[in-house]
C-alpha cells in the first residue's frame, strides 16, 4: 500500500517531497480519476502521495498592490470556488472557471493542479497564459518564479523538479478592458474542451495598448505568441483589422491540432482561427 | 495505520481506513451511508454528492486522508431535517423522481444551493445541478421540484 503523507506545514511538505519524490495531491480531481480502480479498492497508484490541500501557507490569496492596480498571489491550494468569490480575480479567469466544471468540482479543484497536470486542453491555465501569469516554485534551494509558458513543456510535462512544489500563482495587475472567452465543448457543464480561446486586451482611445491571446487544445502546449501580440500592440483598432490576415497566417503555423475522441484536427484549426478573427475584428472596442 | 477524524452528520467519528481509500467507500461500507451512490466514479455525474464544510463535493474522487478535521453531511443527514423534508415534498409534488438513482445527489445539490441562495431563479437552479446527471427526467421536473422546495421551505434556509 502506498504511503500517504499529510505534513503539518510547507517546510515539512518540502522535506517529504525531497526525500520521497511523492506525488503532490491538492484537490484530487485529476489524480483520483487517473488512478481510478474498482469500487472498494485503493486507487492504482504506486508512488507515495503528498497531500498539500490543507496547508495554511498554500491556502491564502494575497492582493499584491502596485502602481497599476492589484495583482494577485494565489496559493496553490486555493480552490476555484474561492477564486470565484474573490473580488480581484480577473474577469477572464472568472469566465473560464465558470465554464470549466460544475460546483462539486470547483469546490475542490485548484488552479495549481490544473497547471501541474499540464493538459493542452486545461481551461484555467489557458486564461493564465493570456494574463501572463507566473508560477512560484519552492524546493531545497529556495524559491523561483517563472512564466507559465516556460513551466509547461508538453502534454503532462513541466519543469517542476522532483524535490519542488508549486506554491503559488502570481498574476500581474489586470488592466484589460475587453475579455473574450470561448470554450468549445460538447455540453456546458463538466465537458473537456475541444478547443478554447482566452483573450484580453486594453483598448484606450481606439488604440490597443495591451493584448493577450491564448489558444487551448490545438497544440502540445497552450499556444501563446508574444511576437504576434507585439505586432498588434500600439495599433489603432482599424489598423488591427487590416493586420488580421497576417496574424491568422502566423497563428496558423503555431496551431497544430490532433484528431482525438473529442474532435478533429481540421475542426479545431478552423474554429480556433475563426475565434481569433472574431476577437480581433469585433471585440476590440 | 493512521486514524482520520471528521464530523459526520453532526457526530464526531473516526476511521482507520488507508488514507487513500475513497471517501465514498468509507461512507458506504464503514458508516453505511448508502444514500451516497456511485454512478460514474470519476466526478462527472454527482450521484455521490455530499457536503464537505458546507460545500457540495463528489465523494468518489476524494481520498479519506484529505478529510481529516472536515465536517461532512450526507443525504441521510439532510433527510431528517425540516429542510430535507421540504426538498422531499417539493420533489414529490413536481413528480421529479423517476428511477431515483440521482435523487440523493440532487437533494444534496438542492440543499447546497438553497443555503447560499434561498430564492434562486431558474438559471441559478440549473447551474447548481449542472454537476448532477439525471438520465430519466430531462430535468424540467427536477427544476420545478427545487422551486417548490424553496417555496415550501421558505424561511428555513
Amino acid at each position: 500500500m502506498v504511503d500517504f503523507h499529510r505534513p503539518r506545514d510547507l517546510s515539512e511538505a518540502l522535506q517529504i517531497r525531497a526525500a520521497t519524490a511523492a506525488v503532490p495531491l491538492a484537490g484530487g480531481t485529476d489524480l483520483l480519476v487517473r488512478y481510478r480502480n474498482w469500487a472498494g479498492t485503493l486507487p492504482r497508484i504506486d508512488r507515495p502521495v503528498l497531500y498539500v490541500g490543507h496547508l495554511a501557507e498554500l491556502r491564502s490569496v494575497d492582493v499584491a498592490g502596485n502602481g497599476s492596480g492589484p495583482g494577485m498571489i494565489i496559493g496553490a491550494a486555493v480552490t476555484y470556488s474561492e477564486l470565484l468569490e474573490h473580488p480581484t480575480t480577473p474577469q477572464l479567469l472568472r469566465d473560464s472557471i465558470i465554464e470549466l466544471a460544475a460546483p462539486g468540482l470547483r469546490n475542490v479543484a485548484t488552479l495549481a493542479g490544473n497547471i501541474c497536470n499540464a493538459s493542452p486542453a486545461a481551461d484555467a491555465a489557458c486564461a493564465l497564459y493570456a494574463l501572463n501569469a507566473e508560477v512560484e516554485l519552492a524546493g531545497p534551494g529556495g524559491r523561483r518564479r517563472i512564466p507559465i509558458a516556460e513551466f509547461i513543456t508538453g502534454p503532462g510535462t513541466t519543469v517542476l523538479k522532483a524535490d519542488e512544489l508549486l506554491t503559488a500563482v502570481h498574476l500581474p495587475p489586470d488592466r484589460s478592458t475587453v475579455q473574450y472567452y470561448r470554450k468549445v465543448g460538447t455540453r456546458h457543464a463538466n465537458a473537456l474542451s475541444k478547443l478554447s480561446l482566452c483573450a484580453c486586451a486594453r483598448v484606450a482611445d481606439r488604440r490597443v495598448t495591451q493584448i493577450g491571446i491564448a489558444v487551448g487544445a490545438v497544440a502540445p502546449t497552450i499556444v501563446k505568441a508574444p511576437r504576434i501580440e507585439q505586432q498588434l500592440q500600439g495599433a489603432g483598432i482599424e489598423q488591427v483589422v487590416s493586420q488580421i490576415p497576417d496574424a491568422l497566417r502566423q497563428y496558423g503555423q503555431l496551431i497544430r491540432p490532433i484528431d482525438d475522441q473529442r474532435s478533429t484536427a481540421d475542426y479545431r484549426r478552423h474554429v480556433a482561427l475563426a475565434l481569433i478573427e472574431q476577437f480581433l475584428a469585433r471585440e476590440l472596442r | 495505520m493512521r486514524e482520520t477524524r471528521f464530523t459526520l452528520n453532526g457526530k464526531p467519528v473516526s476511521t482507520n481506513a488507508h488514507p487513500m481509500t475513497r471517501l465514498i467507500d468509507v461512507l458506504r461500507d464503514e458508516f453505511r451511508m448508502t444514500g451516497v451512490k456511485e454512478g460514474c466514479g470519476e466526478g462527472e455525474c454527482g450521484a455521490c454528492s455530499i457536503l464537505k464544510d458546507g460545500r457540495i463535493v463528489n465523494a468518489c474522487i476524494l481520498a479519506i486522508g484529505m478529510i481529516e478535521g472536515c465536517v461532512l453531511e450526507t443525504p441521510e443527514g439532510i433527510a431528517g431535517t425540516d429542510r430535507g423534508r421540504a426538498i422531499n415534498e417539493g420533489y414529490a409534488e413536481a413528480g421529479a423522481v423517476q428511477c431515483g438513482f440521482c435523487m440523493t445527489g440532487m437533494a444534496v445539490a438542492t440543499e447546497a444551493l438553497l443555503r447560499q441562495n434561498p430564492v434562486p431563479d431558474e438559471d441559478e437552479i440549473r447551474a447548481a445541478i449542472s454537476g448532477n446527471l439525471c438520465r430519466c427526467t430531462g430535468y424540467a421536473m427536477i427544476v420545478d421540484g427545487i422551486k417548490r422546495a424553496a417555496t415550501k421551505g421558505s424561511g428555513l434556509w
